[in-house]
C-alpha cells in the first residue's frame, strides 16, 4: 500500500527529489545501436498492437458511420442512390443519413439516450456520493472499519454478469427476497421487477449502485489516506469543525482523485451493459445505446453504418471526461 | 458526520497519526456511523449470501416454499449437478486459457513501453503516453463494429483457431484483452517507474549497463510490487470480462466461463437453484483473489488512480 501512497502525491507536495526525469532521459542519438534495437522493439510490438486493434477501430467507427454497409461485399466510395432498393445500395457513401435515421425514425434511440442519462445521473448523484461517505467514515478510523471496507468491496470483485444472476433471486417475481418480505408474492399481486419495463431500470440500477460506490470508496480512500495529516491537524488547531475541515480543507486538495472518479463515474455509465444483457438482453425498458451498438452488429441485421453512428455518439460523450483526465494528468509534462 | 465544535488545544501525537481524533469521545456522531455502515453491510452482502442460500437447498424445497422459507435439509448436490451437467469445466479451462497469456503479454508488453517512455527521451513520450492510457478509457463500444468486421476477416493458421479467422478463437480473445488493458498498465508502469531515482541508472550506466540490462536486471526488479498489484487486478478483469466474449464469440464451447453464465441461463431455466449453484462456482475464483488479494488488488486500483 505504501508504494500506492507515495504515487498519490498531493498538489501541495513538493515533486520528489529525483530531479526532472524528462531532463536526465537521455536521446536515442546518444544510445547505441543495440540499444536502439532494444528501443524499437520494446516501444514498437505493444504500440502496432494499441494502434491496431484499439485506434484504428476507433477512427473506423468513426469512418463507417457514414456508410451504408450490411457487412457483405466491399465499401466503395460513390454516394448512395435514394431510391434504390438496399441490396443493390450497400457499402456506399451515406453522408449523416444514418445519424439522421438515429434521430428520427429508430424507436429504440431515444429511449436509450434517456437510459443512458439517467443511469449517469443515477451514478452521479447515489454511487458516487455514496462510496465516498464511506470512504470518509471508514477513513476516521472508528472500530470495525476494516471490516466495512472489505464487505462494501465485496461485489466489486464480481463480474457484473454475475451480480445480475444473484439480484435475479432478490427480485425474483413469486418466491424473490423482496416480494416475500413485503407480502406481494402471490400470482395476483406479484411485482415484476425485472420484467415490467417502468420498474427494471431502477432495480438494475440499484444493482449498479451497489457495485460502483464500493469502487469509488476504494478509490477515494486511497484518496484520503494520502492527504498530508499535517491540514488537518491545522484546521483542528483553527478550530474547524470535521465538516468544515472535511469541505473547506481536504476535498480541495483532492482534486486529482475527484477527476479520475469523475471519469470513472462517466466511462462506467457510457459502458453499462453487461447488466442489462443478463438480465433481458437489454430490451423492455432496459435499452442503452450500449446494446444498440451490439445489436446491429451481432444480431439478425448487419447494419455496420448504423451501428457505427451508435459508437460514434458514445465516442463523442465519452471524449470530455477523458480529455479532462488527460489535461489533468499531463499538463505538468507537456512544459 | 458529527458537527459538534472541538475545544481547542493542542494536537496529541494520535491525533497527527490519523486515528483516535481527539481525547473526547463525540459519541453521537461515532453511533451513527456504526448504525449506519452496519446496515450497508449487511445489505452488501445480503444479496450474495441470498443467492448462496438458495444455491444450497433442494429443488422441491424451494418450489414448495419459496426462496425465503426455513431450510428443510440443506445439500450440495445442486453444486454438483451445475458441474457434470454442463460443461462448466470446459469454461473454466477457456478461461484459464485467455486469462494466464492475456496477463503475462500485458505486463511484459506494458513494462517494456513504460521503461522506454521514462528512461529514453524518443521526442513524443508524453504523446505516446497519451495515446496509450486514451486508448484504455473508451468504452468498449465504441471500437466494437471495426473489431468485429476485423476478427471476421483476420485469417489465422489452424492451430490458433478452429475455425480459421480470429472470431470465436480464444487467441482473438487474448489479443484484444491484451491491447485494451495496455493503456492501464503503461500508465501505471510509467507513474511508478518515474519514482525510481536517477542516481541508480547512472551508476548502472558507469558499470556499462547496456539498455536491456538496465530494463531487465534493474526496473523490472524494482517494479515487483507494481506488477504484483497489476496483475491481481488484470486477472480479476479479464476473468470477469463479459463484453468481448460476448461479441467477439459464437455462443458455443469456446466462451469463458463468465460470459457462458449467459447459455447456462437457459440450460437450466427450469431449476432456479442450480443457476444459483453455477453462480456460485463462477464467483470462487475471484472470491479467493478477495480473500488471499484483497490488499494487491486495492493497491492496483489505487496506483491506477494516482497522478501522473
Amino acid at each position: 500500500m505504501s508504494s500506492a501512497v507515495s504515487q498519490a502525491r498531493t498538489p501541495a507536495a513538493a515533486p520528489d527529489g529525483t530531479g526532472s526525469p524528462a531532463r536526465r532521459r537521455r536521446g536515442v542519438r546518444g544510445l547505441s545501436a543495440r540499444d536502439r534495437v532494444v528501443v524499437a522493439l520494446l516501444l514498437g510490438i505493444p504500440l502496432l498492437l494499441d494502434l491496431a486493434f484499439v485506434w484504428f477501430p476507433a477512427i473506423g467507427t468513426v469512418l463507417l458511420s457514414f456508410t451504408k454497409w450490411n457487412g457483405v461485399g466491399g465499401l466503395h466510395t460513390t454516394t448512395c442512390k435514394p431510391n434504390l432498393p438496399s441490396i443493390l445500395n450497400n457499402g456506399c457513401v451515406y453522408g449523416v443519413q444514418n445519424y439522421h435515421q438515429a434521430a428520427t425514425i429508430y424507436p429504440e434511440f431515444w429511449p436509450a439516450v434517456r437510459h443512458n442519462l439517467i443511469w449517469l445521473a443515477v451514478f452521479v448523484l447515489f454511487a458516487t456520493p455514496l462510496g465516498m461517505l464511506f470512504a470518509v467514515l471508514i477513513d476516521r478510523g472508528i472500530r470495525g472499519s476494516r471490516m466495512y471496507q472489505s464487505m462494501l468491496f465485496l461485489p466489486v470483485m464480481l463480474s457484473l454478469a454475475l451480480i445480475g444472476i444473484i439480484w435475479e433471486f432478490v427480485y425474483s417475481q413469486n418466491f424473490g427476497l423482496i416480494n416475500t418480505v413485503i407480502g406481494r408474492d402471490g400470482n395476483d399481486n406479484a411485482i415484476d421487477w425485472l420484467g415490467n419495463p417502468r420498474l427494471n431500470l431502477w432495480a438494475v440500477l440499484v444493482e449498479a449502485t451497489w457495485r460502483q460506490s464500493g469502487y469509488v470508496m476504494v478509490l477515494y480512500l486511497a484518496g484520503l489516506k494520502a492527504v498530508d495529516p499535517t491540514l488537518r491537524e491545522a484546521a483542528r488547531v483553527d478550530g474547524a469543525n470535521d465538516w468544515q475541515t472535511f469541505w473547506r480543507v481536504i476535498f480541495p486538495v483532492m482534486r486529482p482523485i475527484n477527476i479520475v472518479i469523475m471519469v470513472v463515474t462517466v466511462i462506467e455509465s457510457l459502458r453499462a451493459f453487461d447488466l442489462v444483457y443478463i438480465t433481458n438482453k437489454g430490451v423492455n425498458g432496459l435499452e442503452l445505446l450500449s446494446v444498440l451498438v451490439t445489436s446491429n452488429i451481432v444480431g439478425e441485421t448487419q447494419r455496420v453504418g448504423f451501428g457505427s453512428a451508435l459508437g460514434v455518439v458514445l465516442l463523442l460523450i465519452s471524449l470530455v471526461p477523458i480529455s479532462l483526465f488527460l489535461h489533468q494528468t499531463f499538463r505538468r509534462e507537456e512544459s | 458526520m458529527s458537527t459538534d465544535t472541538l475545544a481547542r488545544r493542542p494536537a496529541s501525537p494520535a491525533a497527527a497519526a490519523g486515528t483516535d481524533r481527539g481525547r473526547r469521545p463525540r459519541r453521537w456522531g461515532q453511533i451513527t456511523s456504526q448504525v449506519f455502515l452496519i446496515c450497508a453491510s449487511v445489505l452488501w452482502v445480503l444479496p450474495i449470501l441470498f443467492a448462496l442460500y438458495v444455491a444450497v437447498r433442494p429443488y422441491s424445497d424451494t418450489r414448495t416454499h419459496g426462496y425465503v422459507s426455513l431450510p428443510h435439509h440443506l445439500t450440495f448436490d445442486n453444486f454438483r449437478q451445475a458441474w457434470t451437467q454442463s460443461d462448466l469445466p470446459r469454461f473454466f479451462w477457456n478461461s484459464v486459457l485467455i486469462t494466464v497469456p492475456a496477463v503475462v503479454i500485458v505486463l511484459a508488453l506494458a513494462s517494456g513501453v513504460a521503461f522506454v517512455l521514462t528512461r529514453v527521451d524518443v521526442k513524443v513520450n508524453v504523446a505516446l503516453l497519451i495515446v496509450f492510457t486514451a486508448g484504455n478509457l473508451l468504452p468498449q463500444q465504441v471500437i466494437i463494429t471495426p473489431l468485429f468486421r476485423m476478427y471476421l476477416k483476420i485469417p489465422l493458421p489452424s492451430f490458433l483457431s478452429g475455425s480459421g479467422l480470429m472470431y470465436n478463437s480464444l487467441f482473438g480473445l487474448v489479443v484484444i484483452n491484451v491491447a485494451f488493458q495496455l493503456g492501464f498498465c503503461v500508465f501505471v508502469l510509467s507513474n511508478y517507474m518515474k519514482s525510481i531515482p536517477g542516481e541508480m541508472y547512472e551508476a548502472a550506466l558507469v558499470d556499462g549497463a547496456g539498455l536491456w540490462t538496465r530494463f531487465w536486471r534493474l526496473t523490472l526488479p524494482l517494479c515487483r510490487p507494481a506488477l504484483a498489484a497489476l496483475a491481481t487486478l488484470l486477472t480479476t478483469w479479464i476473468y470477469n470480462d463479459f463484453f468481448w466474449a460476448v461479441t467477439l464469440m459464437s455462443s458455443g464451447d469456446k466462451r469463458p466461463v463468465t460470459s457462458a453464465l449467459a447459455n447456462l441461463q437457459g440450460e437450466f431455466v427450469s431449476n432456479q437453484n442450480l443457476i444459483a449453484a453455477a453462480a456460485m462456482i463462477v464467483a470462487v475464483p475471484t472470491l479467493v483473489v478477495y480473500v488471499l488479494l484483497q490488499k494487491q488488488f486495492i493497491a492496483g486500483l489505487s496506483l491506477g488512480s494516482g497522478k501522473g
